[in-house]
């Protein structure tokens, strides 16, 4: 299993379309991902699922990925929480 | 005479969502109800309840894209987006698995199952302390209803009997709602419930009509043909106005409109006082998708460029390419006006992961640690590949480049001395560069601001960031509750500094412009003006009304204005005479 912290630098949060880019992002992959924040965790395969995190700006949410392409999950996602910012 | 029957009027509040005022008669959409009932399924129908439910969920998905594909044609990708969020929330676990998983384990009806599912869903997004989350379970609650519409078997409700202007009364409106409407018929929108970032703000925003939202159950109590007024600026709907305040809000629809007229005619016009002095009037970016708002708001260029987010949440540095590519397309969509590039200005603790010796998660002091120039200098290659793609970006368009935290003479003169290797080796390369690119600072170290005539001989601009100056000449902590009411912008020290600055960068032959949140306060724009800065730099949304306020004075009673408050800065006195100038 692997473990990483990002922060969320999207000015309005982590809201509907980070969020449903988020989910189309992971659900290419096979492994188990939940995306902890806090002590709340839920399925990163879940868009009602990370809404209910509401991670605003700023906040730090864990990442755990178990499975076949762990490491490729971790580094989609590095792709995808450097590449927030730039979005209008 | 037969007097008209006469109704009592009746005054909605709710959040305004989009600016406006609308005068008309009311369509109300009907809406359904949603409670279901629970029964139990025998052993032998369980199966035909679970395909029954992904039937009906397949059917809503079919729907959802057809509305997706019209939205595309008629309002373009950012609607249409919307769209891709319901079709992942019918996909998603809590619906796809937790629905079946309940109608086989529990033998209860699917319309059961699928309520809880939702309801489950609705009642943790509700207790979300902010309110886009908060928002978000109309979203779920919308998808469901969809569903079970399906479900049902029932016809989905949508605006297609709207022939006539008028003000759209509903529970909520979604996009499925609203694609079947005649856009012109629409004057605005009054819904029970929505905020700020519902899909009825997004669309009457872009439609530019007025709306209010969150007016809990106006739609109760509003009859097809009733006259409404819809006030999108204080959030207010009136059902059955009286003649009186139907003229009244006509009148000011008329002003308003006048007003917002005045607005886009200043788009084309210059920052210029009443008396011919001219204010350049630019405005501060983070990202390359915000050049539209700068031309469309009629800012001279970009005079604050962040660049920290290209650093941020990334296992290695941005390489000189990725650098280039932002910083070439601002300023090619900025031309004929210039970008100012500020170099990168973040804290050695956000950089931790990039692998970089001495950096520390938990410096004791941040602001007063390693950050800014300080940064940059001591690890060159931080910086290195920015500069060169700083310099390659000078060829397609107006670029400067501008150094932050420079606390003196020696900071100043190490990073152009880097900047001059940078050139070298593109000569070297024969990658085009503009040699004349102008190199300056921002002046926010009060250190720097006591040896600006030193740092104005060397740069060819400054800019002062009054955030950082105020908050370290003052020693201030802004966030701190308990000192916040020592942040003072006008603090004669702030005064003295700013003066200071912008003499030196004259006397040198210098322009000195001002980026920092002083900028955007009105009450100031005489003093700054007053104080002879060249250059103004606020976000983009708030441009049109700096330079309304600059067109509106004369650039002589500023200097009075000035003159007197230099002569005795005491915060009272500071008080007494901007409130006097404003009233004058």
């Amino acid at each position: 299993m692997i473990e990483r912290t990002f922060t969320v630098l999207n000015k309005m949060g982590l809201h509907a379309r980070p969020a449903a880019l988020l989910v189309q992002t992971l659900q290419k992959f096979d492994s188990h991902v939940r995306l902890r924040r806090d002590d709340h965790e839920v399925d990163g395969k879940s868009i009602m699922g990370i809404l209910t995190l509401t991670a605003e700006y700023g906040s730090q949410l864990t990442v755990l990925a178990e499975g076949p392409d762990e490491q490729a999950v971790i580094d989609g996602l590095g792709q995808f929480f450097a590449n927030q910012a730039h979005e209008a | 005479m037969n007097e008209p029957l006469i109704h009592e009027a009746k005054v909605f509040k709710g959040i305004s969502a989009s600016p406006g005022i609308a005068i008309g008669k009311a369509f109300v959409l009907e809406d359904m109800d949603l409670a279901v009932g629970r029964w139990q399924v025998p052993p032998e129908a369980v199966k035909a309840e679970v395909s029954r439910f992904r039937q009906a969920v397949s059917d809503t998905r079919k729907e959802m894209i057809g509305t997706q594909q019209k939205i595309l044609k008629l309002l373009g990708k950012t609607h249409a987006r919307l769209i891709e969020a319901y079709l992942l929330i019918l996909e998603d676990p809590l619906i796809s698995k937790d629905v079946v998983k309940n109608v086989r384990q529990n033998r209860v009806n699917a319309e059961y199952a699928l309520s809880e599912a939702v309801a489950g869903a609705v009642k943790t997004l509700e207790s979300a302390s902010d309110e886009y989350f908060r928002e978000r379970r109309h979203d779920v609650l919308d998808v469901g209803r969809k569903i079970l519409l399906h479900l049902l078997g029932h016809e989905p409700r949508n605006l297609d009997d709207l022939h006539e202007p008028s003000v759209i009364v509903a529970r909520n409106l979604t996009p499925s709602d609203t694609i079947h409407m005649e856009t012109q018929f629409a004057e605005g929108f009054a819904t029970d419930i929505g905020g700020r970032t519902s899909h009825t703000a997004i669309l009457a925003n872009s439609m530019e009509i007025p709306a209010v939202v969150g007016l809990h159950e106006i739609s109760r109590h509003v009859r097809p043909g009733d006259m409404l007024i819809v006030d999108g600026h204080t959030g207010t709907v009136i059902v059955n106005p009286s003649p009186d305040m139907v003229d009244n809000y006509r009148r000011e629809r008329e002003i308003r409109l006048a007003e917002r007229r005045d607005l886009e005619r200043l788009r084309d016009q210059t920052a210029q006082t009443l008396d011919g002095r001219k204010m350049v009037l630019a405005a501060n970016i983070d990202a390359p998708g915000e050049t539209e708002g700068v031309l469309a708001n009629g800012a001279e260029g970009v005079g604050l460029y962040r660049t920290e987010f290209l650093y941020l949440n990334r296992p290695s540095l941005p390489t000189e390419e990725e650098h280039y590519q932002f910083y070439a397309k601002v300023a090619q969509s900025v031309l004929p006006y210039a970008v100012i590039i500020r170099t990168v200005d973040v804290g050695g603790d956000k950089l931790v992961d990039l692998g970089f010796p001495g950096l520390s998660k938990s410096e004791p002091n941040p602001f007063l640690g390693l950050r800014g120039i300080r940064l940059a200098l001591k690890h060159p290659s931080l910086f290195r590949d920015q500069l060169r793609a700083i310099l390659r970006a000078s060829a397609v368009g107006k670029v400067k480049v501008m150094f932050p935290m420079v606390s003196g003479l020696e900071e100043f003169r190490a990073a152009k001395a880097l900047l001059g290797e940078c050139r070298e080796e593109l000569r070297r390369e024969n990658k085009p560069f503009d040699e004349k690119m102008e190199v300056g600072l921002m002046v926010e170290v009060p250190s720097a601001a006591l040896v600006v005539d030193y740092l104005a001989q060397e740069a060819d601009f400054m800019s002062v960031g009054t955030n950082d100056l105020i908050q370290y000449t003052l020693a201030v902590d802004r966030v701190n509750d308990e000192v916040a009411h020592l942040y003072e912008p006008l603090h004669p020290a702030i005064l003295r500094l700013l003066q200071q600055t912008v003499k030196a960068g004259h006397g040198a032959g210098k322009w000195v412009g001002l980026c920092g949140e002083m900028a955007s306060d009105l009450d100031v724009t005489p003093v700054l003006l007053g104080l002879e800065f060249d250059e103004l730099s606020v976000s983009p949304a708030l441009v049109p009304k700096i330079k309304k306020a600059i067109r509106d004075l004369e650039f002589s009673d500023c200097q009075s204005l000035t003159q007197e408050i230099l002569k005795d800065p005491s915060r009272d006195n500071v008080q007494r005479l901007l409130k006097q100038f404003q009233k004058r």
